[in-house]
């Protein structure tokens, strides 16, 4: 019977922690670089966020944006940005929050209507106040905060602190980094983009909850073996794993950026960066980390009973 | 864990099955549905409104103005109490979201005060010293006019979209001064916008023919009159024309049964009927009043101003504005519908036209269906014979997803379909780190039955550890999240949920039952 292509060869010896220098360089550069990304060109925050509206049409041939763009630049809406939206006919119209308060937003909509007539469909409306945008930024604050805490509680709860420490840092590297690459890009950092990045927070734990339950068992198992040589050892041990489920997740992804369609498509690419730097994260940061926090010290045993796996 | 019990295998066939029932009517279409008898499973997934097309409107009831006409009302009642007392009063007026007044009768404070109390049972009085009295609104008193603004608000903007004939619309408060309202497939929002956006409060007043336009202006107004502009007329100097008029009501919207869009003398207009008490109203100010004009006044602004030619006695009459067809049917529906107890403001909109929506299902259906097959085949090439298990696990997944979803009647949004895409892409991973544990038992030289035993109970701790963590997220981002990003965190944990059931316990049961069968020497994986 065919039993598969074992596609990481079984009994794999790569030497990773040789290499924890260069990842440390590689991982700082790439925080410090996120960070001054953020700080220098920000990011680029949709609608949501910031408040405005966002008008999606559809005309009847290729769109001419040049011509959209002199018709709605002259109507006194300040800060107007046209853009193709995946297809030649469709535009993307996006209009700054006016001044004044929520009345003066409402009229955002009707003006554009009156200057662009019938001619196109509008595929999508959205406008968000301020009130709401303002409130909206910071539920998506509160997420990811509590989404955080939340996880280091229970890696702490599941594992010895130094886990849930490495567990951290990893994260956190894998939420800046995220942001580093829509800070770079100046894509629509929106809700959705922040659905995503609760996601890849997920799927980053996910990933080194994975590795670090390799590291505690072997730290069972070879209480003699030298730290360095037990990290190297668990990282090969779960290898397989590792590539093959972010195999089939950047199979689902991709599938989901190239055909899900353009209003999903920052969403799908914030996901494919996520599992990409997640991967790494755990292997690369997660791991190296560990070594720092004096494991051995503390008592190898295990916290929880649950990690001897109840057999029925 | 090699080991399952007879009821253990039927209740994992029965989850599958039930599954398998509450999926199914997504397969038939909606007419075949509804003669499907309420006992069988025949709820579809419900479809956001960014998927089926449709107006998300999150609306702001102004309170506030329904606090200050409520003092405005204290206001005029004071006056009339100080003035038949003959108190001797100054600086009558509003501040600060109660009513100040001075008495000047420095003697008769205390009975003013007295008098002012007895007005209101929901008004205290405070002395201020001076002879400055404040008249404020208790607490519960204020909270409870703004929530029945609130209710009564959403009474009316039900009945203006019943009158549309918009299907299945969601209107519910939020928080303490918020509506929602969800109106799937509208054709066109901006006149549903345009609907919700008018209070609609109608008033009938006598113009005051004393005085011109142009004296009152210049400052010449007589107490018991205001000035309103018109709604399309065009003075000389181009501004809206101002009238005069009685700031007596001589009756009010509030006492109209019924209002329709008619025709007269080929141009459109609104033919409205008074109640009983509204009709004795209209009909003895039209009697005293023939010859005069008549200002009907909507929202502040003066939309028709017809001379009084007769006493209109049966309590039934028509606008004559300068409608459109399309205006004075709505002006009907407002009228019908009743008025608003405080403005609305729009906070949020986000509408998707049918057109997109339909688009966006087939993208998500298309992306999701490559996925599948993608990480099908991918699976079946890691693992062989182990993968196909896997495969119908992933299948089942779906299953149980969409009948999870429909029974719970979840909305299904765009982000929700990217849930389902991403669990399609991770749902295998239990089955992964299962098979892969098996392939180190089987190389540490365990049989079958050991090696298989040992894979899934050493997997399942990690396995739990790694699917917690993302379920944490899923419900962080329903908590905080809103609209379409709470339906992917919907589908996200449900998909963390079936894929536990159908990784842990669906393919479990299909290797057991494939090793008993088959009892092979060497697994193939």
């Amino acid at each position: 019977m065919f039993r598969g292509i074992h596609i990481v060869p079984t009994d794999t010896h790569i030497p990773f922690m040789v290499a924890k220098r260069v990842f440390f360089i590689v991982s700082i550069a790439l925080v410090a670089a996120s960070l001054s990304l953020f700080f220098t060109r920000g990011l680029n925050y949709g609608i949501d966020f910031v408040g405005g509206t966002l008008i999606e049409v559809r005309t009847d041939g290729p769109a001419d944006i040049a011509a959209l763009r002199a018709q709605l630049g002259g109507l006194g809406l300040g800060d107007v940005s046209l853009q193709e939206f995946g297809d030649p006919r469709d535009v993307l119209i996006r209009i700054q929050k006016q001044d004044g308060g929520e009345e003066a937003q409402q009229e955002v909509v009707e003006i554009v209507r009156a200057a662009l007539g019938e001619a196109v469909e509008y595929r999508r409306i959205e406008f968000v106040g301020p009130t709401v945008s303002a409130e909206l930024f910071r539920d998506g604050v509160y997420a990811v905060a509590a989404a955080m805490l939340a996880m280091l509680v229970y890696i702490w709860f599941r594992f010895e602190w130094q886990f849930s420490v490495a567990a951290i840092v990893a994260l956190i590297h894998d939420v800046i980094t995220t942001i580093g690459i829509f800070a770079l890009f100046q894509f629509d950092f929106n809700l959705s983009t922040v659905a995503a990045v609760l996601t890849i927070a997920g799927y980053s734990i996910n990933d080194t909850v994975v590795v670090f339950d390799r590291v505690r068992e072997n730290l069972r198992k070879y209480k003699t073996m030298p730290l360095q040589a037990l990290f190297d050892k668990s990282i090969n041990d779960v290898l397989s794993r590792t590539v093959i489920t972010s195999t089939t997740t950047l199979l689902a992804l991709l599938a989901l950026y190239i055909l899900g369609g353009e209003v999903i498509r920052g969403f799908s690419f914030a996901m494919i960066w996520g599992v990409l730097i997640g991967t790494y994260s755990s292997i690369c940061v997660a791991v190296p980390v560990l070594i720092y926090l004096n494991l051995r010290s503390a008592p190898a045993s295990d916290t929880s009973p649950a990690a001897e796996a109840p057999a029925e | 864990m090699v080991y399952f019990s007879r009821w253990k295998i039927l209740s994992i066939l029965a989850v599958c099955l039930l599954g398998f029932a509450y999926a199914s009517p997504n397969l038939i279409s909606r007419d075949v549905l509804e003669r499907v008898p309420d006992w069988l499973p025949n709820q579809q997934v419900a479809l956001g409104l960014d998927l089926q097309g449709g107006s998300h409107l999150l609306l702001e009831v102004e309170t506030d103005a329904v606090v200050r006409d409520y003092l405005e009302v204290i206001v005029d009642s004071a006056r009339n109490e100080l003035r038949e007392a003959r108190i001797r009063y100054t600086g009558l007026g509003i501040a600060d979201q109660s009513v100040v007044v001075s008495i000047m009768d420095t003697d008769r404070v205390d009975e003013a005060a007295r008098r002012l109390d007895a007005l209101e049972p929901d008004a205290t009085v405070t002395r201020e010293g001076d002879g400055r009295l404040r008249i404020a609104l208790t607490e519960e008193a204020m909270v409870e006019r703004r929530s029945l603004a609130v209710q009564k608000s959403v009474e009316v903007i039900r009945r203006r979209i019943d009158e549309t004939g918009v299907r299945e619309p969601t209107i519910q408060p939020q928080g303490v001064n918020r509506i929602l309202v969800q109106l799937p497939g509208v054709e066109d929002p901006e006149r549903m916008k345009e609907l919700l956006g008018q209070t609609a409060q109608m008033t009938f007043h006598l113009v005051d023919p004393r005085v011109s336009a142009a004296d009152a202006l210049a400052g010449d107004l007589p107490p018991g009159s205001m000035l309103v502009p018109s709604a399309d007329e065009v003075g000389p100097d181009g501004s809206p024309f101002i009238y005069v008029v009685r700031k007596r009501v001589v009756v009010s919207g509030e006492n109209l049964i019924d209002a329709q869009p008619t025709f007269q003398e080929n141009r459109p207009v609104v033919s409205f009927r008074f109640d009983s008490r509204g009709a004795q109203q209209f009909g003895t100010a039209t009697r005293d009043n023939v010859g005069q004009i008549l200002a009907i006044i909507l929202d502040g602004e003066v939309i028709s101003a017809p001379r009084i030619r007769e006493p209109i006695l049966g309590g039934s009459g028509v606008i004559t504005g300068n409608f459109t067809v399309q205006a004075a049917s709505d002006l009907a529906l407002l009228l019908r519908a009743g008025a608003l107890p405080a403005p609305l403001t729009i906070l949020e909109e986000r509408t998707v036209g049918p057109g997109l929506g339909a688009d966006s299902i087939e993208a998500g259906r298309v992306a999701a269906v490559v996925g599948l097959v993608a990480v099908i085949v991918f699976m079946v090439a890691i693992y062989g014979f182990f993968g196909i298990l896997a495969n119908v696990a992933l299948l089942m997944n779906l299953v149980l997803i969409m009948a999870v979803l429909s029974l719970l009647q979840a909305t299904l949004t765009l982000p929700g379909i990217a849930g389902i895409v991403l669990t399609i892409g991770m749902a295998v991973d239990a089955n992964v780190l299962i098979f892969e544990r098996i392939r180190e038992e089987v190389r540490a030289g365990r049989t079958p039955i050991s090696a298989i035993d040992a894979g899934y109970s050493r997997a399942l701790s990690t396995i739990i550890d790694a699917n917690v963590t993302t379920l944490i997220a899923a419900v962080l981002l329903y908590i905080f999240g809103s609209g379409p990003v709470r339906g992917f965190a919907v589908t996200l944990a449900i998909g963390i949920c079936t894929s536990l059931f159908t990784a842990i316990m669906l393919t479990r049961m299909l290797v057991v039952g494939w090793l008993r069968s088959k009892r092979p020497q060497a697994l193939p994986i």
